[in-house]
């Protein structure tokens, strides 16, 4: 029996404590016709096995991370320092539940508290709570927030389409049943004075996202007065790469009211999309209609300081129907794995980190932009992603990039996945796991596809 | 002795892990977009471990021993698990890789998604759902998308047992539909006539939990399943208590139409301390199509009868995409890793044996607490933490002694429909003698109560806290490190 400790003697025993015959007597309430189903799953293999096929299945992938990458598009190639995984994986944080008796979860408390007030300064809001489960829907959440600070009687949100298309996507799931007016993001060159001109009396928020989807910068200067030249109350929301938050003014400087954003980019691994970390932060005079776990510092009977979960009333376990948002587990050991990555970093190698993708991918964007029939349309300031024009389909460059060229090379993102019309145009990531070596053999490789594209080329697959 | 913060080890310019060097030349940095301060901690890398470490043992943790809290299956987290999930061809994938360079990881999502079904009785799995809550959300939207499906645009109504967990009154509320709860009745089950009463073609569904929070099986499940499927409802199953019924009976064959798995319950990934967890949802045939894409499927066109190929997929009328990507896949791994070492009888084995250990539990502890329902429970029980004989003695009280004995307390004051609840837990991986020493435990704590109150009214006496003022702490809400102190 796996995992099981118990003995045949000490079985026999427990059934004769309780009074029953057997382990079937004690689910003699379940229908008969219903018991003991046959499930049909694999024969069970040793760990010795299973470690043997998930060893060959893992494999049978390429794993991005050993061979030149230059796709981000919501999920980047980071360096994680190996204090991360040796922390992270202590069975004391691994295996310990929620921390609702705080006397001996002292440890994730503060954990939780420390990563609260990193990311307070890293963004420059107010209050950040525990964890949303990742960027997309902490973006839903935030719409969540924005109705609830109008008590439900705004019901316009107004989306800028360089928002993430999978983060739109999940907003508009978690709202179907509200009856809201979700506006703006339907057209990928609508400007953000167009998008600003949307706003009015009826809108709860505005989201944007910066750096964007595409990678630029928007100029978050002044955009909070914009939009509340159009109506004073309307919150503004930004989405927002952490990573980027050191080297840029963050958005909480700029009067957003929400500062949110995936995670991942903290020293947590790509992991095929999962799990990551929904960070979230936002204005005190909020805190009522912020949804998720809060760790509060306070004093024990002793006086001595400790961490505490506070202020539940906002949540489902209290609340029910009437709650902030129906969240319960979040991403509390990816959370702790951001809060050990900002703290090992530290103040100075954040920045240095921030630097590094800044200065690579200008220098990748730069070397493209010189390459006969590519150039690089991102004309805002942008951090470690870009946006290409190419001369033939992304689909077509990133299949000869992966299969015909010299080396294996993941390349970018196809924007023609999200924006019709666009399948030309190649979304570059590039960040500081990518060596000058690496970034020197994709131009190299861009280059030969646009030789063997010009003469004629065209189909590299036989 | 208290931890610092790790502000509060900060010293300005100590320098922690050493970043890449620049092998590039250095572009122009935009000046105007440049901050002006960044108020991180500089600790070095000694620190930080040690920081982080002494952390860790101020916790309580499956690993250090018995952490019996209703409804959360504290169960042990099998390493191998963990090796599996840190495999190099794992982690190293990127979400959005051409699907020809991840089959490997699609197809262990596709037996997954199997598996799941094969242990559910369902038709279809989406595993994208992030958590519990995240699935039960989604289960509800697939409910309400069903019926407007089918033009009936009357339903907003979603029937809630008095006894369900907080998550799916609030997951009603976020669907846009109405709570309306259902009290229980003598013997812990749905009250059947209160329900009868609000049968009617505005319910889109109910939703029910079984065994229920109570530990019991809802005896009138197949009757409740009938009259709620008789006015067109759906009904959905929160598998947060999958580990009692696992391998002995299937939501799916009893007309359960839609259910969320906890794979960090009932399958063994670890809690990581709140997360994170994964939810996720499985459907019978009529709701498919309505599940959050994309899902995997065996691709037949692109297939050979030597190589399978699969490919992500959106059902053509589902929901959307509740969260980004694929789901949580390295809680996919774990899980997978996990139903292969058990298999079938693995599966059932460690059904029996959670029932077996809460019966055997409450066996050893029978007349010590007021006991509201005295039936053969499930995977957990619920007692009453008060004693006549001790009338200032609460259910905190009990919890907070017996974290003074070495062992965690239960969920206390849940579920609320039990006066002073504890809820107890213990899960199919304690041995005999683990249990043995938890109800010596709560015998001794017992007559302490009475002898002795204090020791339970001070206690935790030796834990790294002792009680907070948790008052204070939502009054005055201190949120993040106040730097004017320091």
């Amino acid at each position: 029996m796996v995992y099981l400790p118990h003995t045949d003697e000490e079985r026999r025993q427990m059934l004769e404590a309780i009074g029953v015959e057997s382990l079937e007597a004690l689910f003699a309430d379940i229908p008969p016709a219903y018991r003991y189903p046959e499930l049909g799953l694999p024969e069970p293999l040793s760990e010795a096995e299973i470690l043997q096929e998930l060893t060959e299945l893992s494999q049978a992938n390429l794993n991005a991370s050993l061979v030149p990458t230059f796709l981000g598009a919501g999920a980047y190639r980071h360096w994680s320092p190996s204090v991360i995984d040796y922390l992270i994986s202590r069975g004391e944080f691994a295996t310990a539940y929620t921390p609702y008796q705080p006397e001996v979860s002292q440890g994730t408390l503060q954990a939780i508290f420390e990563y609260q007030s990193m990311i307070c300064d890293l963004t420059g809001m107010e209050v950040a709570n525990a964890s949303h489960y990742d960027g997309a829907t902490a973006t839903a959440e935030a719409v969540i927030q924005a109705i609830n600070v109008f008590r439900l009687k705004r019901k316009k949100i107004v989306l800028s389409p360089t928002l993430h298309p999978q983060y739109r996507e999940v907003v508009r799931t978690y709202t179907q049943g509200m009856g809201l007016d979700i506006v703006g993001d339907d057209d990928p060159q609508r400007s953000l004075e167009a998008l600003i001109a949307l706003v009015d009396a009826d809108t709860a928020c505005v989201i944007v996202q910066s750096p964007n989807f595409l990678g630029e910068i928007e100029p978050l200067a002044g955009l909070a007065d914009r939009i509340h030249a159009q109506d004073p109350r309307t919150l503004l929301a930004v989405v927002t790469n952490p990573l980027s938050l050191g080297l840029f003014t963050p958005p909480g400087d700029y009067g957003a009211d929400i500062v949110l954003g995936e995670g991942q980019p903290l020293g947590l691994g790509l992991n095929f999309g999962g799990p990551y970390l929904g960070f979230y932060a936002t204005r005190e005079k909020y805190l009522r209609q912020l949804a998720g776990r809060l760790v509060g510092e306070t004093v024990d009977v002793d006086g001595k300081r400790g961490f505490t979960l506070t202020l539940s009333t906002r949540e489902q376990h209290i609340r029910r129907e009437k709650a902030t948002s129906n969240i319960c587990t979040n991403q509390g050991l990816m959370a702790l794995a951001a809060t050990i990555y900002l703290a090992a970093l530290g103040k100075q190698g954040l920045r240095k980190i921030a630097e590094l993708n800044y200065h690579k991918a200008h220098y990748a964007a730069q070397q493209i932009n010189v390459l006969e029939g590519y150039e690089v349309l991102t004309t805002k300031p942008f951090f470690n992603e870009f946006m290409v024009a190419c001369p033939a389909s992304v689909e077509e460059i990133n299949d000869f990039l992966l299969d015909d060229y010299d080396i294996e090379i993941i390349g970018g993102y196809d924007l023609g996945r999200n924006f019709p019309g666009w399948e030309n145009r190649m979304l570059i990531a590039v960040t500081e796991m990518n060596s000058r070596e690496e970034i020197d053999d994709f131009i190299e490789a861009l280059e030969e596809f646009a030789a063997i594209h010009q003469a004629g080329g065209g189909d590299h697959h036989d | 002795m208290t931890e610092p913060l790790i502000y509060e080890l900060s010293a300005p310019g100590r320098e922690g892990v050493k970043p890449p060097k620049l092998d590039v030349p250095p572009s122009e940095l935009p000046t105007e977009l440049l901050r002006e301060s960044l108020p991180l901690p500089e600790v070095s890398e000694i620190d930080v471990v040690r920081h982080y470490l002494r952390l860790s043992q101020l916790n309580f943790a499956i690993d250090k021993g018995m952490y019996p809290l209703g409804s959360c299956t504290m169960k042990y987290n099998p390493k191998v698990n963990e090796v599996a999930a840190r495999l190099p061809g794992f982690t190293g994938l990127h979400p959005l890789q051409d699907e020809t360079t991840v089959q490997g990881a699609l197809y262990l999502m596709y037996e997954l998604q199997e598996y799941l079904k094969a242990i559910s009785g369902f038709a279809g799995v989406t595993l994208q759902p992030a958590a519990g809550a995240q699935g039960e959300l989604t289960g509800v939207l697939i409910m309400r998308n069903y019926h407007l499906d089918r033009g009936d645009t009357k339903r907003h109504i979603i029937l809630v047992p008095d006894s369900a967990h907080g998550t799916n009154p609030a997951s009603t509320n976020m669907s846009g539909l109405r709570v309306v709860q259902l009290p229980s009745d003598a013997r812990g089950n749905v009250d059947i006539n209160a329900l009868k009463e609000q049968i009617c073609e505005e319910v889109v569904g109910l939703m029910i939990t079984n065994p229920n929070t109570l530990g019991l099986y809802e005896e009138n499940l197949v009757e409740v399943i009938e009259l709620v499927h008789s006015c067109g409802g759906l009904v959905y199953g929160d598998g947060a208590n999958l580990n009692a019924l696992m391998g002995v009976m299937r939501p799916g064959d009893v007309g359960i139409d839609v259910l969320h798995f906890n794979l960090h319950k009932t399958f063994s990934t670890p809690h990581g301390g709140g997360g994170p967890g994964s939810g996720p949802v499985g459907v019978a045939p009529h709701l498919v199509d309505f599940l959050p894409g994309p899902i995997v499927i065996l691709d037949e066109e692109m297939s050979s009868d030597d190589y399978p190929y699969f490919s992500l997929s959106t059902p053509p009328k589902s929901i959307g995409r509740v969260k980004s990507f694929w789901g949580h896949f390295g809680m996919l791994v774990r899980t997978y890793t996990y139903i292969r070492m058990l298999g079938d009888k693995g599966i059932r084995d460690a059904a029996e044996h959670a029932v077996l250990n809460a019966n055997y539990l409450l066996s050893q502890i029978k007349g010590l607490f007021p006991l509201p329902y005295d039936r053969i429970c499930k995977h957990e029980f619920v007692i009453e933490g008060h004693l006549k004989e001790a009338p200032d003695i609460h259910a905190l009280d009990i919890a907070k002694r017996l974290i003074d004995y070495g062992v965690h307390p239960p969920t206390n004051y849940f579920p609320l429909i039990v006066p002073e609840a504890l809820m107890i837990e213990p899960t199919e991986t304690e041995s005999k003698q683990s249990l043995d020493n938890y109800a010596a435990i709560l015998r001794q704590i017992a007559a302490e109560a009475v002898e002795q109150p204090e020791l339970l009214h001070d206690a935790p006496h030796d834990s790294p806290v002792r009680r907070l003022d948790e008052v204070q702490a939502a009054r005055n809400p201190v949120l993040r490190y106040q730097r004017d102190e320091a």
